[in-house]
């Protein structure tokens, strides 16, 4: 595409957080020189989303100390920004968006980056009852500091165990609450880890002084004097001055499927992030996509996969011929544990954990089926996960017995089967 | 106040001046090619990697364990790579020439 070709040209951004900000720089990056606009509900300048349930809530910073990008750059690189707009519906043979202010925009090429939003599970009571948030916006981890620091009783009952809940307990702790965790199933991170990492897990929370209980299926929440009572299926009760609620996401689908496009388990994309209408892109986590490496559609929810499938849009749209073929990789933060992870671990029939010879915690855990690695979780061991990559990346063959004996060091040539 | 020049991967100089925060977050702020820092400045994603000059390692100091871990297989680094997001502006850094490294 020569550029006078682009010139005149409008491509529309709906959501501006991870996929949407990233994929609008990539677009100028790449050579697009006509309008650019992005469309977000949040009223607040795009932030990064992952410090939101760590280091975010612990401080007591505004959100501008955590901005994807400056207010300048959008103006340098000519992006309009509009926040606090909401975007009602696609007209995909007028090729134009409708605004919820009533205004009307056109494109040449839209890209839907619309991301997801907290499920709020229908317990009787959840609606009364007071300081209960969920966490994904900057707004919601205000609203949590605010009535955090407002307690004089500090309960914090967080309902679900997965990573946003076990950061978020993590970092209530930090802060000189008293935590609790609620997990409806019998382990925490069951959808994500092996039995063996959500152990680990339990093992750390309950050293640092936070309650995390499985099998707690809360069914009812009671407010009385603004104070809670969580109470679950098994009959036992929990006071809460403040409930987070962290049971998983819905995927903003809503725009695109009143568009009549395609969608699955999310909005289904091809290798260049293309929906069924050459004229749309989707990006992030809303996307159902098709990843090379581990030969199935996944959908992920992840800053990389939002940033890459950004990437990848944004060169298809310069018609440079881009193909998605990432490994997923995602980190998690608690106390002074830091987990980095790489790969997707479904499918695995064994599992190996090494455990290294240095003090204190470190270790990492890798996920195979049969003889193929999938996946390495990495506790405080950046080398296992930088050496994980590599080897999946490859599809290197692994020798087990080296991989397990923490005598050999972490380094390719020691541990490869010719 | 610190000034802390860039040079990119294809040899352009880009002249910043910051006060605070990190010397990642000063270069995503000003477009700078090659510093992406995805992770937010964890050091988790390793797309902040610079070489710092010769002459200014003693500014910055050397890298963590974690960020020699983050980078032991990348084939752009050396003994002076650092990742960005792990430099605090300050006025000690005053005068820090960075090269962008290289990545695939």
């Amino acid at each position: 595409m020569s550029d006078s070709h682009t010139k005149e040209r409008i491509c529309v951004v709906i959501g501006a957080s991870h996929a949407g900000v990233n994929f609008a720089f990539s677009l100028r990056k790449e050579g697009w020189e006509g309008t650019i606009v992005l469309f977000d509900k949040d009223p607040v300048l795009p932030y990064h989303r992952p410090p939101l349930s760590k280091a975010y809530l612990t401080s007591e910073d505004g959100i501008e100390k955590n901005l994807l990008k400056s207010a300048e750059s959008y103006e340098k690189e000519d992006i309009s920004l509009n926040l606090g707009v909401l975007v009602h519906s696609i007209n995909r043979e007028g090729k134009t968006v409708q605004l919820s202010d009533g205004r009307v925009q056109a494109y040449d090429k839209l890209v839907l980056a619309t991301g997801a939003r907290p499920i709020i599970p229908s317990i009787p009571g959840i609606d009364t009852a007071t300081n209960v948030y969920p966490l994904r916006t900057a707004e919601d981890v205000e609203n949590i500091r605010n009535a955090f620091h407002a307690s004089s009783n500090k309960r914090a009952i967080i309902i679900g165990g997965g990573y946003i809940g076990l950061e978020t307990a993590a970092s209530l702790k930090k802060l000189g609450g008293i935590v609790t965790v609620l997990e409806r199933e019998e382990r925490i991170l069951a959808r994500v880890t092996a039995p063996e990492m959500s152990n680990f897990f339990m093992q750390l929370h309950a050293q640092n002084g936070v309650d995390v209980l499985t099998s707690k299926n809360v069914v009812a929440i009671n407010n009385a004097d603004g104070v809670n009572t969580v109470t679950c299926e098994d009959g036992s009760h929990f006071e809460a001055d403040i409930i987070v609620v962290g049971v998983g996401i819905r995927v903003n689908l809503e725009l695109a499927k009143d568009a009549g496009l395609h969608i699955e388990n999310g909005i289904a994309v091809d290798e260049t992030a293309c929906t069924n209408d050459k004229d749309i892109y989707a990006i992030g986590d809303c996307t159902y996509h098709y990843n090379p490496h581990y030969r199935r559609h996944v959908r992920l929810e992840s800053v990389q996969n939002a940033v890459d499938q950004a990437k990848v849009a944004a060169a298809a749209i310069c018609e440079k011929n881009p193909i998605y073929n990432s490994i997923p990789w995602f980190w998690s933060d608690q106390y002074d544990i830091k987990l980095q992870m790489v790969g997707l671990s479904d499918g695995y029939n064994n599992i190996l954990i090494r455990e290294e010879e240095s003090e204190g915690t470190k270790l990492s855990m890798w996920y195979f089926k049969d003889d193929v690695l999938l996946a390495v979780d990495a506790i405080n061991n950046a080398k296992a996960y930088v050496l994980g990559t590599k080897f999946i990346k490859g599809n290197n063959k692994v020798d087990k017995l080296k991989l397990a004996d923490a005598s050999i060091s972490l380094k390719p040539l020691n541990l490869l089967v010719e | 106040m610190a000034k802390i020049t860039f040079i990119t991967t294809d040899n352009k100089t880009i002249n910043l001046e910051g006060t605070s925060g990190s010397v990642m977050q000063l270069a995503v702020d000003n477009g700078v090619p090659g510093i992406d820092g995805d992770c937010g400045g964890v050091c988790s994603c390793a797309t902040c990697h610079v070489h710092v000059a010769p002459e200014h390692v003693g500014k910055t100091g050397e890298a963590s364990e974690i960020e020699e871990d983050m980078l032991d297989l990348n084939d752009y680094s050396n003994e002076r790579s650092r990742l960005c997001c792990q430099l605090e502006i300050s006025d000690a850094l005053n005068g820090l020439v960075l090269q962008v490294a290289e990545s695939d």
